[in-house]
């Protein structure tokens, strides 16, 4: 009888990825647990629609493709714990896993983490942060009806987040440090032809402030040195992402970036050890790419799974 | 589980700001994805808390004269009220021991 705390696979991570991944392992009949630290779904919990997951013409609205996979997954008996992965060590042919409330063994780890939003790492940004300051356009948005907002960045995410919330600021200043978007020509075409959109090119941002919340950013231009203060309501941030890896200590090598180096089958330097999704090097960074890493891992972790531990299975 | 009432601009004065107990308030709205997570759990702390404190929701794009007044910026957003007043704010969604434990510092 298996201890309550054993599994044969623990998944890291509630996106795409560790979704797709449990669904197949706790299909093989591999007893499996699920640790999502927030909110299930990963990033297109936070989405308003995804278009370009094949099967859903009209699109899909993010947190309930999430949902859906999760119920998929629970019904071959998936179970999931909401608590956050703080270490992670191999102990002989086993993981132990520490999480925010308990212990856990594992037989073999899905590495699906995701991804988080880079922070600007300025004054004000931390303590402001869901009182005007964001990462989520889709989420905060509708707070900002007829006023001035912010958004730093210059790439898809920044554009195309600014165009939606233009929806509802009176005008949207586009902050960027360098002259020219890293946008794709579609969405910089669009942005350009909005016109509550405005751009303040070759700007950093070096102070949020405001007492109960954002009330006015301070900038300077990285070529001349000029400082001024820009008044707005909000501050978008959208200048990258980091893949959520701190937590695997030196279990395994890292590439400069954070990313879990692994090969064509998800399979990390770490016997056991698989990653899958954002987390992983050369990721495409798409919900149906990282469903088709969770999906490999999964079918490679079963495997390993009947190679290293061949007399018993669990219940 | 309990349900949790919904409360409105209108009925927020005498539900809320005139209640007896302390008042959890869970501010959400249809297109947030993480709100319709807590809602759940925020039905499970109202069952557990049950006798000791008042929980509702309130849908923010129906009611923004309360939002605007509390300044909610983000949703989920969850405010704590005794006596009337603000006493605990949790922004964005957590999981439901981190809720406990804040809620119970709050209340303490």
């Amino acid at each position: 009888m298996a201890d309550r705390h054993e599994y044969e696979v623990v998944i890291v991570g509630g996106g795409p990825a560790g979704l797709a991944a449990g669904l197949y392992t706790a299909r093989a009949m591999r007893r499996t647990l699920l640790l999502e630290r927030k909110v299930l779904g990963g990033q297109i919990a936070l989405t308003s629609i995804v278009e370009n997951y094949p099967g859903f013409p009209d699109g899909v609205n993010g947190f309930d493709l999430g949902l859906a996979m999760h119920r998929q997954a629970e019904k071959y008996g998936l179970e999931t714990a909401y608590a956050e992965v703080t270490a992670v060590e191999k102990v002989g042919e086993r993981f132990r896993l520490r999480t925010t409330d308990d212990e856990l063994w594992a037989r073999a780890v899905i590495v699906a983490a995701g991804a988080d939003p880079n922070r600007l790492g300025v004054p004000g940004e931390e303590r402001l942060t869901g009182r005007g300051v964001s990462y989520c356009g889709t989420c905060d948005a509708a707070f900002f009806r007829d006023q001035e907002v912010a958004v730093v960045g210059g790439g898809d995410a920044a554009m195309d987040e600014a165009l939606f919330i233009a929806r509802y600021a009176r005008s949207v200043h586009v902050i960027h440090r360098r002259d020219a978007l890293r946008a794709s020509k579609v969405l910089q075409e669009r942005a350009f032809a909005n016109p509550k959109i405005d751009f303040v090119w070759n700007t950093v941002v070096e102070q949020i402030e405001g007492v109960e919340a954002v009330e006015r950013v301070h900038l300077r231009n990285v070529h001349t040195g000029e400082r001024w203060v820009m008044p707005v309501a909000a501050v978008f941030i959208f200048i990258g992402q980091h893949p959520n890896t701190e937590w695997l200590g030196g279990l395994v090598p890292l590439d400069a970036g954070g990313h879990v180096p692994v090969n064509l089958w998800m399979e990390t330097a770490v016997p056991g050890l698989f990653a899958a999704g954002d987390v992983r090097v050369d990721s495409a960074r798409q919900v149906a790419t990282a469903v088709g890493d969770g999906v490999t891992a999964a079918i490679r972790a079963d495997a390993y799974l009947s190679a290293a531990f061949p007399e018993h299975r669990f219940e | 589980m309990a349900k949790v009432e919904p409360v409105t601009d209108q009925t927020f004065e005498e539900a809320v700001i005139k209640a007896q107990r302390p008042v959890l308030v869970d501010f959400w709205a249809p297109w947030c994805g993480p709100c319709r997570m807590v809602a759940p759990i925020v039905e499970e702390l109202a069952g557990e808390y049950a006798g000791r404190v008042d929980f509702y929701k309130l849908n923010t794009d129906e009611n923004p004269a309360v939002a605007t007044r509390y300044g909610i910026r983000s949703i989920p957003t969850l405010l704590v009220f005794k006596n009337g007043e603000p006493v605990g704010q949790i922004i964005g969604f957590r999981p439901k021991n981190d809720l406990k434990k804040r809620l119970d510092e709050v209340l303490a």
